[in-house]
């Protein structure tokens, strides 16, 4: 039965997310069709087009849909990232990373603000010291799961709660305002470089990630915990350990992508800052094909999910859908994914597929 | 009435991806029979009895119950059809009641009746001389009784045909008997029984008939009282009895060697009461015991798998601290445990991974093994150990467990330990692996490998050890080698009574 799982498309666990971005690429497609080809709509511009312009600070930069999505899932994709991790190591999830990333972001802010003056090495100095306290978080709550096992849910609940409380007190219930050149081309584009800061981001957090499993044995001690903990205890796994790194692991995720958060808008505001991002990020992961539950896990997966999500999203605001409408057009779209995705329809379609394959196998063998 | 047939499944064909599970097999079930169902690990057991059950569809073949042609699609055809099995693991609810697990998911209607069912279920477990009241919450009735019940249930479902996959594999002997007398009552009954066990002696005990397969194939179907027990081995195994005949030779275990390499005084854990053990460079020595004598305990304490909560530990005269299992792991130590799904197998990553995992452990986070390089480690040891599988990146949980099995083993010898304690590595596996385990012990013991091994079979224990240590009642009672080494004698010394 396992067997037939794997073999269901042939991409493996990326097959769900894969299908979800051609359906979605091919939709848009038909849409740019019918309204170029068929209503003839001199004013309609193609999902897929992709200009240089200049932006307002003169530099020449894409713009386009595509930018945006990619542009857009930054804060998602690094944070669906360490979530795969906590996921995979600890069975649960971080619900509190929004809540999370807002403290982070006020550090970054309170950081920036005691210094006269500002330029690279200050914001640098303020990012590390929001990456320390988002891992301090981080611990917390992974102290809370690992070794009070406390489910994951429950743990970052309480985070969840208090965190944008917490947010507030750094800056003294003030949403202050940062302006310099630095976290402009934090949070939009360095001069130059005509490709969205946040995205070059997302590039190298893959690459820390990819580099980390290479150069460590993270992967595998981390899927052991996550499949059987009893028996990596017994093969000598620190248990605890690997679950309190991956919420730290995650805080430093949190870290960044409240970091860019904060830069995007050049402000702080502890009550909005990536708001329910923390839904977002558990759902990029479960329509990136890893198991909820804990144990195999593959991060590509998490962060084509990430970028699902955002294409779904710009898909509909490009359809002038409202805002307060795109929720519910969501939400169809990611039953129909998670349905898709199940257990149930995965094993039904490998029992076809496999029917069809036999029948051609055999045909085959009798043709020899 | 034996000879009227109950079952015929004719020509049964199963094809998974690559491999042909089940080719043309014959099977022929009678009224009132037991019939034992015998083969290797892979040789079409279970994917038989699945078929049989409606978990996997047949490609080809056909089953008649009584003479009508019948279907299988789903558990519930198979049941409808008066087919019935109580498995390996037992698939109760131990929260509820016997009763409520009797009846659970047949009731008629929305009510629970639990004052018919409690009556009902009552008469069935009177009428099947079954120890347990209906108001009895299953858990606090021994595994046997657990796995009567599931019988009774079956019972009640009026079955024709009850499979019992491996029922006794984790009963006591007493129960085992317990067990058998139910058998034969159905028998009795008019049921007919497939039998599915690895005990040799518990198939000459019950068995009418015996059908052996070999690699999807049918052997042959023979009367038990005409197939001695070699001959059987021999047929399931396809390997000439020599074998067999060679290992029980090699005397001369006793080692000449005297350096101690491991000394426990008054080592105790969570789990496990003060005891002194230790064992020499290359020595094979075990622990026996019944089932919650402590045997376990104690090499589980000797490992740190339990907390230790006590004792003073020498590993080659030097004393060492234990509080973990990687602090023995970084002494040499290797520990196969008794619960291979619960403790030994990650099962859903590769034979690979899962191979290299405790060299990478003991190596560091930091020192990760390449790919290549545990690539080569894993066709290394899926050569060496024979270790049947798709490819070296299948998953282990879909291995057979002979198989599991020797990927845990390959696991601990990659890591080149100087002692090795193998709890139960022949349990649930198929007679052909165990004899290549019970040597590959003695191989390792020749290279200069302690190992401990606890076996429930004292014939298995008796080829390899050199030296027995006898527990009861979480104490060790005695100590036996040389010429105390046999049956009667470890008999004697488990059961107690005579100085």
């Amino acid at each position: 039965m396992k067997n037939k799982k794997k073999s269901f498309g042939g991409l493996g666990q990326l097959t769900i997310p894969v299908i979800a971005l051609c359906l979605l690429v091919i939709f848009n497609l038909v849409r740019d069709m019918l309204f170029i080809y068929y209503f003839k709509d001199p004013n309609y511009v193609s999902f897929f087009s992709i200009e240089l312009t200049k932006n307002n600070l003169d530099n020449m930069v894409f713009a386009g849909n595509l930018i945006s999505i990619i542009n857009g899932a930054s804060e998602l994709a690094i944070l669906a990232m360490g979530m795969t991790l906590v996921t995979a190591a600890c069975g649960g999830q971080d619900i509190s990373v929004g809540a999370a990333a807002a403290i982070a972001g006020s550090v970054f802010v309170k950081i920036i603000k005691m210094s006269p003056w500002v330029n690279g090495i200050v914001v640098l100095f303020a990012f590390v010291c929001a990456c320390i306290v988002a891992m301090i978080f981080g611990s917390f709550n992974g102290t809370l799961v690992a070794i009070f096992k406390i489910q994951p849910m429950i743990a970052t609940l309480i985070l969840y709660t208090c965190g944008r409380s917490i947010a507030y007190w750094i800056n003294g219930g003030a949403t202050p305002t940062v302006s310099s050149p630095v976290i402009s081309a934090i949070g939009s584009f360095i001069p130059g470089i005509p490709i969205p800061t946040p995205v070059l981001i997302v590039i190298a957090m893959a690459i820390v990630f990819k580099l980390l499993f290479k150069f460590t044995a993270l992967e595998l001690f981390t899927q052991s915990v996550g499949i059987n903990q009893s028996a990596a205890r017994l093969n000598g796994i620190n248990s605890t350990f690997i679950k309190l790194l991956s919420f730290i692991i995650l805080g430093v995720c949190v870290a960044v992508s409240g970091c860019i958060g904060v830069s995007r808008l050049g402000l702080i505001n502890h009550e909005t800052l990536l708001l329910d991002i923390e839904m977002d990020t558990i759902l990029a992961v479960a329509i990136g094909g890893n198991n909820l539950g804990g144990g195999k896990f593959k991060i590509s997966g998490s962060i084509l999910g990430a970028y699902v999500i955002q294409m779904l999203t710009i898909t509909l605001y490009s359809m002038k859908v409202s805002s307060t409408d795109v929720k519910a057009y969501k939400a169809i779209v990611i039953i129909l994914l998670v349905v898709i995705g199940s257990p149930v329809v995965k094993e039904k379609f490998g029992k076809l597929m496999s029917k069809l394959l036999g029948n051609r196998s055999k045909t085959a063998v009798k043709g020899a | 009435m034996q000879n009227e047939i109950l079952l015929q499944m004719r020509h049964i064909d199963k094809v998974f991806p690559g491999v042909k599970a089940l080719n043309g097999v014959d099977f022929t079930l009678r009224k009132g029979e037991i019939h034992a169902l015998m083969g290797e690990n892979g040789a079409g057991k279970s994917t038989l009895i699945k078929v049989l059950t409606g978990v996997y569809r047949m490609d080809g073949g056909e089953i008649t119950v009584e003479g009508k042609n019948i279907s299988i699609h789903s558990p519930q055809d198979a049941q409808n059809n008066g087919i019935s099995t109580v498995y390996q693991e037992i698939t109760l609810c131990p929260n509820l009641t016997v009763a409520e697990n009797m009846f659970i998911g047949r009731e008629d209607g929305a009510w629970i009746k639990h004052k018919d069912y409690e009556k009902r279920a009552d008469e069935i477990l009177t009428r099947l001389n079954i120890p347990a009241r209906s108001t009895q919450q299953l858990e606090n009735c021994s595994l046997a009784v657990q796995q009567m019940v599931a019988i009774a249930r079956a019972v009640d479902m009026k079955c024709k045909v009850l499979i019992l996959d491996e029922p006794t594999s984790s009963l006591d002997d007493k129960e085992v008997n317990m067990l058998f007398t139910l058998m034969r009552d159905l028998k009795s009954q008019g049921v007919g029984i497939i039998f599915v066990t690895h005990f040799l002696e518990q198939v000459y005990e019950v068995s009418d008939r015996i059908t052996v397969l070999r690699n999807g194939e049918l052997v042959g179907e023979y009367l038990t009282e005409d197939l001695p027990q070699v001959e059987l081995v021999a047929r399931m195994i396809g390997k000439e009895l020599d074998e067999l005949m060679d290992l029980g030779e090699t005397e001369e275990k006793e080692k000449k060697e005297t350096e101690v390499f491991y000394e426990a005084e008054n080592l105790s854990s969570t789990d496990a009461l003060p005891f002194n053990f230790a064992i020499k460079k290359g020595e094979v020595n075990g622990f026996t015991g019944l089932l919650g004598s402590g045997r376990s305990e104690s090499v589980r304490a000797i490992f740190g798998a339990d907390k230790v909560t006590g004792g003073d530990v020498k590993i080659k005269g030097q004393p060492v601290k234990i509080t973990r299992p990687i602090d023995e792991m970084k002494n040499g130590i290797g520990y196969l445990a008794e619960d291979r799904k619960r403790d030994g197998i990650i099962a859903e990553l590769s034979v690979r991974e899962n191979i290299i995992l405790a060299l990478q452990v003991l190596n560091g986070m930091f020192k990760p093994i390449s790919r290549s390089e545990a690539e080569a480690f894993a066709d290394e040891y899926i050569k060496v150990l024979n270790i049947k599988t798709a490819s070296r990146e299948t998953p282990v949980g879909s291995l057979s467990g002979g198989n599991q099995q020797k990927v845990i083993l390959a696991r601990w010898l990659l890591t080149h330990p100087d002692y090795l304690i193998l709890d139960e590595p022949t349990r649930g596996i198929d007679v052909g692996t165990k004899l290549e385990i019970q040597k590959l012990v003695l191989k390792l013991a020749e290279d200069g490998v302690s190992v401990t091994f606890i076996s429930s079979e004292v014939e298995e224990m008796l080829r390899t050890c050199s030296r027995l240590i006898v527990m009861r009642d979480r104490h060790i009672v005695g100590e036996l080698k040389g010429a105390d080494l046999n049956q009667a004698k470890v008999m004697k010394t488990i059961a107690g009574g005579e100085a």
